[in-house]
């Protein structure tokens, strides 16, 4: 067959939602990671190595020997009813004491279940509200949607409430169709932060005088670490909190089990559209969750998640305020997996990501949690993943590399003789072909 | 190929390894991909075809990272020849070749000094000019030479001088990466900001506009021969990385619909570069034909890229080569050969 000029015969025939799915450079620098020479800040992966992975074995084994012709069978499109009410259990360590187990949907990773609430309520065309920044994850599912998003400012105590109201306003008077907001109360990805209680108060209010739905997405909420968890936002509201759940954290993200939790109406909505993408979620995973969920230690398994994610996230603070330069700020998560990093003035992540590289030490540039092109001067460092000692010496090599470019910067920005007389400091966004790949056609490993 | 030549001649290495049902030894190649440089996802996807176009045209072929394993696995099981599919610095700036030669290791490709002179792009060009041949006007400066003068009295030289639009790269590496083009003087120097995130040394060159040329060299033993030049036309008028690597962003014509004065110039260009710089086996070297039918000369790879949407399989095919079986002629004429 002879080659076609463009090397894809089928070019022309793509979806136009299509054409921002292309080959990132973001992804080939960070092809790097793998290597053990590289010390990785940036994938948002579990400490699975900390379970007994021993005992979770030979359950799975069990799994299949004794219950083969259930585990491995198609199974029901709303999920196995067993772990269902599992989950229930599981919900009721933050504050939602009300669910029922028919008004849970089980998905593959929360992730499948954002993917249905939003196919479920959103055209093309429609806004979604999300703290700005938000989840990578979350805004690769609203453009897949066609859907529009409007990114509300947060601070250190989470989604600013008058921000919000700011926001709904803008929108009605723009003609708008909100759909919903999406937030990650607790540990935010990638902020760090939490809301606090008296901000979901104002936050329900708010809610409830603009008639908005809240999509409320927790896989972090059990993992804190100063205190006990913080009362969900579905459990103030059940008809007007569509709430997304995850394994993924607190056992494993590849078993790939999440769940939805919605008023019944929606479920039986979201339960169809599941069967249209896969049918039924996994039945060994979700057999293998209930069993464990069954059989297990699981809280003193998650205790034992947020004691080694504490001292991760001390080795993080501590190096970065004995290192950072000035200039540079950092939230201070209690729980969870990120800080979110402020570069000093001018500094732009994405553009310092090849220096960072070639000094062996990655994050994800804040440029990929917007979906507007903003948060080029902010990074997201996780410590979920390296041991201590590595965050130290990653968060070592981030200094100089941050201090490299500040004097790089000091060498350009003070550019204003001659024909330069436009340029006053740092004109960071340069007008010229920059060869990178738009923001929305980045993906980075984080789970969900 | 029209002049199959036997794939399997005896080695030492050979000699050690399992016999075919012919009575002989496959020949036995290591692939060297992935590296620790930004380059690595495109040299892990030339080192599986390359292994795969090798093993098709009857080779033991195996895939290997550079890495502290190398050395001790290469001494373990010898290979009677390495191809290096490396992109970016150590596999094609000579450092591994240099190492590759103290152990005695066969390869194929450019020996050290050469790939050290073409991987320096501003040192290629100087040598190209040498020789009589085109090549962008251009200036490159560390990042100390703006500190110590003064960025903005640098910068306008460098306008006043070249002109605009220019061409902004990282003096070393592929693949597009930190490469920009500057059409307004003040957005000058904030792409020089970005570009010393690649490395120390900037490379600014007078923009040509033209047409965008790969020009693949081989040499299986009678002399540096030119393949039909790969003609690029992305879609977006951008050969970045994204253009490069997605399929369906550019538009390859080999042969270059150019005029065939032009390609004759274009072909004579490469064969120039590839002996002037001391090049050997293969090379690819990337050029522009301005309006008058200049060929310019850009740069030149040691180390083309292999993968799916890369010029030098494009040319290998145009030119009505298998190409697992050029790479394989490659390295047997390399087997047992150190330098």
């Amino acid at each position: 067959m002879p080659r076609h000029p463009r090397l894809d015969p089928l070019a022309d025939r793509y979806a136009a939602r299509t054409h921002g799915m292309k080959t990132s450079e973001i992804r080939a620098l960070f092809s790097v990671v793998s290597r053990p020479e590289v010390i990785s800040l940036a994938g948002g992966m579990p400490a699975v190595t900390a379970l007994p992975l021993d005992v979770v074995g030979s359950m799975i084994g069990d799994l299949v020997s004794g219950l083969g012709a259930q585990t491995l069978q198609y199974g029901s499109g709303q999920g196995y009813p067993q772990l269902r009410e599992r989950i229930c259990d599981v919900m009721a360590l933050e504050g939602i004491t009300d669910a029922s187990a028919s008004e849970v949907v089980v998905t593959v990773g929360s992730q499948q279940g954002l993917d249905l609430v939003t196919r479920v309520f959103c055209d093309p065309g429609d806004v979604i509200l999300a703290e700005g920044p938000s989840y990578v994850g979350a805004l690769g599912v609203f453009q897949a949607s066609e859907a529009r998003v409007r990114h509300v400012p947060m601070d250190d105590d989470g989604l600013i409430p008058e921000a919000l109201e700011e926001a709904l306003l803008d929108c009605r008077a723009n003609g708008d169709r909100v759909k919903f907001l999406y937030t990650v109360p607790n540990f935010h990805n990638p902020a760090g932060v939490t809301l606090s209680e008296e901000r979901r108060v104002a936050l329900m209010d708010i809610a409830e005088r603009y008639d908005l739905l809240i999509v409320e997405d927790n896989p972090y909420g059990l993992l804190g670490f100063e205190k006990g968890p913080m009362r969900a936002l579905r459990a103030r509201d059940s008809q007007r909190v569509i709430y997304l759940g995850s394994f993924s954290k607190t056992f494993s993200p590849g078993l790939r089990v999440g769940w939805v939790l919605a008023p019944l109406a929606v479920r039986e909505k979201l339960v169809l559209a599941s069967e249209a993408q896969v049918l039924c979620p996994p039945s060994l995973t979700q057999y293998a969750v209930a069993r464990y969920l069954d059989t297990q230690p699981w809280r003193e398994q998650i205790k034992l998640f947020a004691e080694l994610y504490r001292d991760r996230r001390d080795a993080t603070l501590e190096s970065l305020d004995a290192l950072m330069p000035e200039g540079t700020t950092w939230t201070r998560p209690e729980g969870g997996f990120y800080v979110w990093l402020k570069l000093p003035h001018g500094l732009d992540a994405k553009l310092m990501q090849p220096r960072a590289v070639n000094a062996h030490v990655a994050y994800v540039p804040g440029i990929g949690f917007y979906a507007d092109g903003a948060g080029r001067e902010y990074m997201r460092l996780s410590y979920c993943y390296p041991e201590p000692d590595q965050i130290r010496e990653g968060v070592r090599r981030l200094a100089r590399v941050i201090e490299a470019e500040l004097d790089l910067h000091s060498t350009f920005d003070t550019v204003d003789t001659g024909s330069f007389r436009a340029v006053g400091r740092g004109p960071r966004v340069p007008d010229v072909e920059t060869i990178v790949a738009p923001a929305t056609s980045e993906r980075y490993e984080d789970g969900a | 190929m029209s002049d199959p030549i036997a794939l399997t001649e005896a080695t030492p290495a050979a000699a050690a390894g399992p016999v075919d049902g012919t009575g002989r030894h496959p020949l036995r190649a290591v692939v060297l991909a992935g590296g620790l440089t930004f380059e690595r996802e495109v040299s892990l996807s030339s080192g599986t075809q390359v292994v795969q176009e090798l093993e098709r045209a009857g080779l033991d072929a195996e895939l290997r990272d550079a890495d502290a394993d190398l050395l001790p696995g290469l001494a373990a099981a010898p290979a009677d020849a390495v191809f290096i599919a490396l992109h970016g610095a150590t596999g094609e700036d000579g450092a591994l070749r240099a190492v590759l030669d103290l152990a005695g290791v066969p390869y194929v490709g450019s020996p050290a000094a050469a790939c050290r002179l073409a991987w320096d792009k501003p040192a290629a060009k100087s040598v190209v000019r040498s020789v009589g041949l085109t090549t962008p006007d251009w200036v490159a400066l560390p990042h100390s030479t703006f500190r110590e003068l003064g960025a903005g009295a640098v910068l306008d030289l460098m306008v006043a001088r070249l002109g605009l639009p220019l061409m902004v790269k990282p003096a070393t590496g592929g693949s597009a990466l930190g490469v920009q083009k500057v059409s307004r003087v003040e957005d000058l120097p904030a792409a020089m900001v970005s570009c010393f995130a690649y490395g120390d040394t900037v490379l600014v060159e007078r923009f040509v506009e033209g047409v965008e040329l790969a020009l693949s060299v081989i040499d299986l033993g009678d002399g540096p021969e030119a393949l039909p030049a790969v003609e690029i036309e992305p879609q977006s008028g951008v050969f970045d990385y994204a253009a490069r690597y997605t399929p369906g962003m550019t538009e390859y014509h080999s042969p270059a619909r150019v005029a065939p004065e032009v390609a004759d110039r274009a072909a004579a260009l490469a064969v120039q570069v590839h002996t002037a710089l001391g090049l050997a086996d293969l090379s690819r070297t990337d050029a522009i034909v301005s309006d008058d039918g200049t060929v310019h000369f850009l740069e030149v790879n040691v180390s083309p890229g292999l993968t799916e949407t890369s010029m030098f399989p494009m040319a290998v095919e145009a030119a009505g080569y298998e190409l697992g079986d050029v790479l394989a002629r490659l390295l047997a004429r390399r087997a047992g050969t150190t330098r």
